[in-house]
């Protein structure tokens, strides 16, 4: 199969899995019923839904590829590294201090700069960081940090803190649309920066000496690399919560199908990394009508064994 | 003859601690020249330090007459390429993929590859004989065709000198035969400058022109293989009892290793 069929497939998929997130929910509408009147608010309660599945499920995705390749750890994603319990826990306490919530993917960026650069001082040993000490590293670093948001959210005074605990599990429900318009221009944006640095991440992922044979700065794009996928991940946490595993699983699952060149891995990972968010939530709000299962549970339960596998694996990636 | 690199008075390492004690010597455009000495000598070190993936701590390294540092990482790698010992490589890139990152010092980000690159590769391909392999994983081939395709990368970079460090240790004796033919091709058809580290003194001694002896970080002879392969040297750098022939086909010296117990005692 050429790329470009192996793409529009993708694509289709993803079309499909939008198509199921808008008509399906804790009640099934027809896809032409939802367009009349009277269904109107719940309709625009799921585009607006699937929206931020499809950004999150991108820029998580996306993230993890770029992670993969220049820590050259196929475990690597900014669930497991703790990039985003350190943007959650950002979220809290800009919350707790009450700053306006426009500010809070900032607030979470920093939070996430924050952990990423903790988790590499923690697993570096000497110039090499092997792959079990940076998982496990950042598995410390994400317990931590899940540790602090539950023990700031339980003493917080603020009653509205009490019902946050979706900070640590994922929801894509949206409370500020002006935060999602906002979101959606900062992850396009990353995205679009890390897909100039493709073929710089071809070369990266041979070797870090073989990329500066091939005449890449290798210090200063890594930089800003860390720097890009900390933003999207702290962006993303900052309205979404902690959706784990997307980021490990869907860039794997991409590489199967279209090779590790990321001139066509990013786009391919976008699509699929979209599909599967977007299909992940359908499930968490039709299994158990009217109530919603977190989507960093059902994300987690998918994720986990997959997980399994790869560490099993060894390090290679396919 | 043009001088190509200049090393002048050298030191580097990794940590503060100097591998590479004043290292001075030149290299010469078209020259075939090889590096040897024992383990821990710092010959990997050296070209480390003249690629630019290590910075000297004192002294200069010259290209062309420009400190190799202060020139731009990019313009240099459109001149310079280098064969590590052996990539191993994680993710199952096809050759061809791999090969055309060769052109990366020569494209600016996202511009696209035209006919004339692909036409560089595959032309680089079929000098290190391996365009059938052109449409497979890398991660699939035999250490020997993988080193074809990592030296077709490089060539792709059409650089004006290629380092390489060791690159026939992990290959059988047939293997390590064809790259270093394919070495000279390339340095007396493409006037090439290679410079290669190697283990192997007898193969040093036959494909190369001048040699560079290190010992403890500094040059401790250069010159023709018949100056620097001689009984003494050898003895004096590696610790070793040696009985330095001549090749009978070649003429070129010939080293023979005595074991401990065949040595007359002192």
């Amino acid at each position: 199969m050429s790329t470009k069929i192996k793409i529009l497939f993708l694509s289709i998929i993803l079309l499909a899995a939008i198509l199921l997130g808008i008509s399906k929910g804790s009640i099934n509408i027809p896809i032409f019923k939802l367009f009349s009147k009277e269904y109107q608010p719940i309709l625009y309660l799921r585009v607006a839904r699937v929206i931020l599945g499809i950004l999150v499920g991108a820029g998580l995705g996306v993230c993890g590829v770029v992670l993969q390749a220049i820590l050259r750890n196929p475990l690597a994603e900014p669930y497991l590294l703790g990039t985003s319990s350190g943007a959650g826990l950002g979220s809290i306490v800009a919350i707790i201090l009450g700053i306006s919530s426009i500010y809070l993917p900032f607030v979470a960026f920093f939070g996430a700069l924050l952990s990423i650069i903790l988790v590499y001082i923690l697993a570096k040993e000497g110039n090499r960081i092997p792959v079990q000490s940076l998982i496990l590293a950042g598995v410390i670093v994400a317990i931590a940090f899940s540790g602090l948001i539950i023990f700031l959210v339980s003493i917080s005074s603020n009653p509205a803190m009490h019902g946050m605990m979706w900070w640590l599990l994922g929801s894509l429900q949206i409370y500020e649309l002006k935060l999602l318009f906002m979101v959606a221009g900062i992850v396009i944006l990353g995205i679009i920066l890390i897909f100039i640095f493709a073929q710089d991440l071809n070369a990266i992922s041979i070797g870090e000496e073989e990329a500066v044979h091939l005449g890449i700065e290798i210090e200063k794009i890594k930089r800003a690399l860390f720097l890009i996928t900390s933003l999207i991940t702290g962006v993303l946490v900052s309205v979404s919560g902690v959706i784990g595993f997307v980021g490990l699983i869907i860039p794997h699952i991409a590489r199967l199908i279209v090779g590790p060149n990321h001139k066509i891995l990013i786009p391919a990972t976008c699509l699929t990394a979209a599909a599967f968010l977007v299909l992940c939530d359908m499930l968490s709000r039709s299994l158990l009508p009217p109530l919603e299962i977190p989507i960093g549970v059902v994300t987690s339960l998918i994720g986990a064994p997959i997980f399994i596998i790869l560490l099993k694996r060894k390090q290679r990636i396919k | 003859m043009n001088t190509l690199v200049k090393v002048e008075d050298v030191f580097g390492g990794y940590t503060k601690e100097s591998i590479i004690k004043e290292a001075s010597f030149k290299i010469s455009q078209g020259e075939f020249l090889g590096i040897i000495g024992p383990n821990g000598s710092g010959k990997s070190t050296l070209l480390k330090l003249m690629s630019r993936i290590l910075f000297p701590q004192k002294g200069k390294i010259l290209f062309k007459d420009k400190d190799i540092t202060k020139v731009k990482l990019k313009e240099l790698c459109q001149e310079i390429a280098f064969v590590p010992q052996d990539t191993l490589i994680n993710f199952s890139f096809l050759v061809w993929e791999i090969v055309l990152m060769g052109r990366i010092p020569h494209l600016k980000r996202l511009q696209l590859e035209t006919k004339k690159d692909f036409l560089i590769a595959e032309n680089s391909l079929s000098l290190t004989d391996a365009l059938h392999l052109k449409d497979k994983k890398i991660d699939e081939l035999s250490a020997g065709e993988r080193q074809r395709v990592i030296i077709a990368k490089t060539l792709t970079q059409e650089p004006i000198l290629l380092f390489l460090d060791e690159p026939t240790s992990h290959l059988d004796i047939g293997h390590q035969i064809q790259i270093l033919d394919l070495l000279r091709k390339l340095n007396q058809e493409k006037n090439l400058t290679v410079v290669i580290i190697l283990h192997d003194l007898n193969l040093a001694s036959e494909y190369c022109q001048r040699l560079i002896l290190l010992n403890e970080g500094k040059v401790f002879k250069e010159g023709a293989p018949s100056e620097v392969l001689t009984y003494q040297n050898i003895e004096t750098v590696y610790k070793t009892i040696v009985v330095v022939n001549k090749n009978p086909i070649s003429s070129k010296p010939y080293v023979v290793l005595v074991p401990k117990e065949r040595c007359p005692q002192d």
